[in-house]
């Protein structure tokens, strides 16, 4: 068929050139590549346009608010850009862009947008305790072999695992 | 443009493409991983970051990157492995990880955006609880060594050529396989097919 998406590449070689992709970031920037800082200061910018001043005096987002600094005006909000053209770019090319609801299954739209929320909700309130995610402390903070980036993919793999497979049943 | 945001750009470009290359746009994929369907997730982890940290190790070792020209992150026992814990409960349930819920979006699939959305609102929650929650974060920081070479007291080649080991005996075990054990909508394709096919032939 014509339209069949192409495959997905060979794991080793989406690895390799995320690999060379994240060498590159440590050595232009000096540090890696990340995902949770960048929906941080877009939760406080957020929170600053919905509540203002009390975000301002919020023991947790003052800090990145001070001064009248912008969070979003960092090097991450512009790799996040790069992040999302690069995805689009590499979805359209493949013929895989597909507006479409994933999610187990076995379960209806509502039920999925519930779990993708939740799910979102506790990755997000989790990155903030290790002062990253999956990007900024799985993969980058391992790729400097630092302790704080295995003892991460532990508690990820080990959770995520555990819970992954009670939830095997709905997918 | 400033060298912040061509860098910034450039870096995250490569990010996505490969990220969306890998698959990983799909929850399904992504979360076939924690129920050791599919490997993939894993196998691409451990590339990149055997890339990049031999890449680094060469580059210091020539002198082109200094030893403290690299941001390496701190761990706290409870803080890092706790935060683990929620981004690995958040894929399970959520099927996605932060990264990954905006390739997802940008690949068409809403429930990637939904995911993005629960990560504000889950980081609006932080702050709300950040008083009560704030001495835990930097209780029982990690011993002064914040590398795992300088925690075991091996040279960084020796964890290198662990590393690989790992990955490659993991990589062969879980890539040699022709395909991929099918899925239970193939199986009940297949399942159909054969059925046909069976009519066809008790006819012929």
């Amino acid at each position: 068929m014509q339209n069949q998406p192409k495959p997905y590449w060979n794991p080793f070689v989406a690895g390799g050139l995320l690999g060379v992709g994240l060498l590159m970031a440590f050595v232009w920037t000096g540090h890696g590549m990340g995902a949770s800082g960048f929906s941080t200061a877009l939760a406080a910018k957020g929170s600053q346009a919905v509540a203002g001043q009390a975000a301002e005096s919020n023991a947790y987002f003052g800090g990145l608010l001070s001064g009248g600094n912008n969070p979003l005006n960092a090097w991450i909000t512009w790799q996040m850009i790069g992040l999302a053209v690069g995805a689009l770019i590499g979805a359209m090319t493949a013929g895989r862009f597909r507006f479409q609801f994933g999610g187990p299954t076995k379960l209806g739209n509502g039920k999925r947008t519930v779990l993708a929320l939740a799910g979102g909700m506790l990755a997000g309130f989790g990155a903030r305790l290790s002062l990253g995610c999956t990007s900024g402390l799985g993969l980058s903070g391992s790729a400097t072999l630092a302790t704080a980036g295995f003892l991460f993919l532990i508690g990820f793999f080990v959770t995520g695992a555990g819970i992954g497979l009670f939830m095997k049943r709905y997918w | 443009m400033s060298s912040m945001i061509i860098s910034g750009l450039a870096c995250g470009l490569v990010f996505g493409f490969a990220l969306e290359r890998a698959g990983f746009a799909s929850a399904c994929k992504l979360t076939g991983q924690l129920r050791f369907k599919d490997w993939t997730v894993f196998n691409v982890m451990f590339t990149a970051i055997l890339v990049c940290a031999f890449g680094l190790f060469a580059l210091q070792m020539v002198g082109v990157v200094g030893q403290y020209d690299i941001f390496i992150p701190s761990a706290f026992i409870y803080a890092t492995l706790l935060g683990g814990v929620g981004v690995g409960a958040g894929m399970a349930v959520g099927g996605f990880c932060p990264g990954t819920s905006v390739v997802g979006f940008c690949s068409g699939h809403m429930d990637g955006l939904v995911f993005f959305i629960g990560l504000i609102l889950g980081t609006v929650v932080f702050a709300g609880a950040y008083d009560a929650i704030e001495p835990m974060l930097t209780a029982l920081p990690a011993p002064e060594a914040q590398t795992v070479p300088e925690l075991l007291g091996i040279p960084t080649i020796v964890v290198l050529l662990m590393l690989t080991g790992v990955a490659a005996v993991v990589g062969y075990l879980t890539t040699r396989a022709p395909r991929p054990r099918p899925t239970e909508a193939e199986k009940r394709e297949q399942r159909d097919a054969d059925g046909v096919s069976g009519t066809a032939a008790g006819n012929a």
